[in-house]
């Protein structure tokens, strides 16, 4: 086993979560945990950012994290609210269900 | 530096509570799972010469995301609701277990670097000073533009979740 975490390490467990993030987007029906397993994504890109951030020796890195932080949050209010919306008209949160746009 | 053997245990705990958002059946205990995933990810970015960040990450996401996650999955009472596709195997005593497990494993880690010293000793001798006070020069110095526009992202949001919620008085939505 190398005996000193490298970049590799993170790129490769920043890796494995975002798939997860993916597995869930693509398997879940339920409109909430598909936010969850974005919210999933989004935090791997974050880890990705300070692991290269501290490999690189820059702060820029951190500071973008905090850009992704406050996509985050807004795309989590608008998300939930239409969440809240749909299921007051067809109570049900089942994305399968929702196929008014026929999409 | 972090021991090898450190990092894959931890590691190891973020995976399994991501796997756990993924696998559980009841949608609270899914947003619990992410709870535990982030918590993981702020001491990687402690260990990452990263203190501001992991102390956001944990009042911001751990804390305001996760809660209005909680929030709307019991006002909805949507933690059963699933489809054909969400019957995944597993029984909720096995996940009780599992969590339970993770969780002390965390804080058993955590406990341990910070009895080793070894976030201190990366916050002492960083390889780049990652104050607050340095974060804030930085983003104000270079990315002022974007910060700015952050703050109209963030207006359209507050205004986007106020028309989603008002109801017309037929009951359907007004948007």
């Amino acid at each position: 086993m190398p005996s000193v975490v490298d970049i590799n390490w993170y790129i490769a467990l920043s890796g494995i979560l975002f798939v997860i993030g993916v597995l869930g987007v693509l398997l879940r029906r339920n409109a909430i945990i598909v936010f969850m397993s974005i919210e999933l994504m989004l935090n791997s890109a974050n880890l990705l950012f300070v692991a290269f951030a501290r490999h690189l020796g820059s702060l820029h890195g951190q500071v973008l994290v905090f850009f992704v932080i406050t996509v985050a949050a807004a795309e989590v209010a608008v998300g939930l609210a239409l969440i809240v919306a749909i299921f007051r008209t067809k109570k049900s949160i089942n994305i399968d269900e929702i196929n008014i746009l026929k999409g | 530096m972090v021991n090898p053997i450190l990092f894959i245990i931890l590691a190891a705990v973020a995976i399994a509570a991501a796997a756990g958002l993924l696998l559980s059946r009841d949608a609270v205990h899914s947003a619990l799972y992410l709870v535990l995933n982030f918590a993981t990810v702020a001491v990687f970015y402690l260990l990452l010469n990263a203190p501001f960040i992991s102390m956001v990450q944990i009042t911001v996401y751990a804390g305001a995301i996760v809660v209005l996650f909680l929030f709307v999955i019991m006002m909805l009472g949507a933690e059963k609701l699933r489809g054909a596709a969400d019957n995944v195997p597993g029984s909720e005593k096995i996940h009780r277990y599992i969590a339970v497990l993770l969780a002390l494993v965390l804080v058993g880690v955590f406990g341990y670097l910070v009895s080793q010293n070894s976030i201190g000793v990366v916050t002492q001798n960083p390889a780049i000073d990652a104050s607050p006070q340095a974060l804030g020069i930085t983003l104000f110095q270079y990315y002022v533009f974007p910060f700015l526009v952050t703050g109209v992202l963030l207006l359209v949001a507050v205004i986007a979740v106020a028309v989603f919620g008002q109801v017309r008085k037929g009951g359907s939505i007004n948007a």
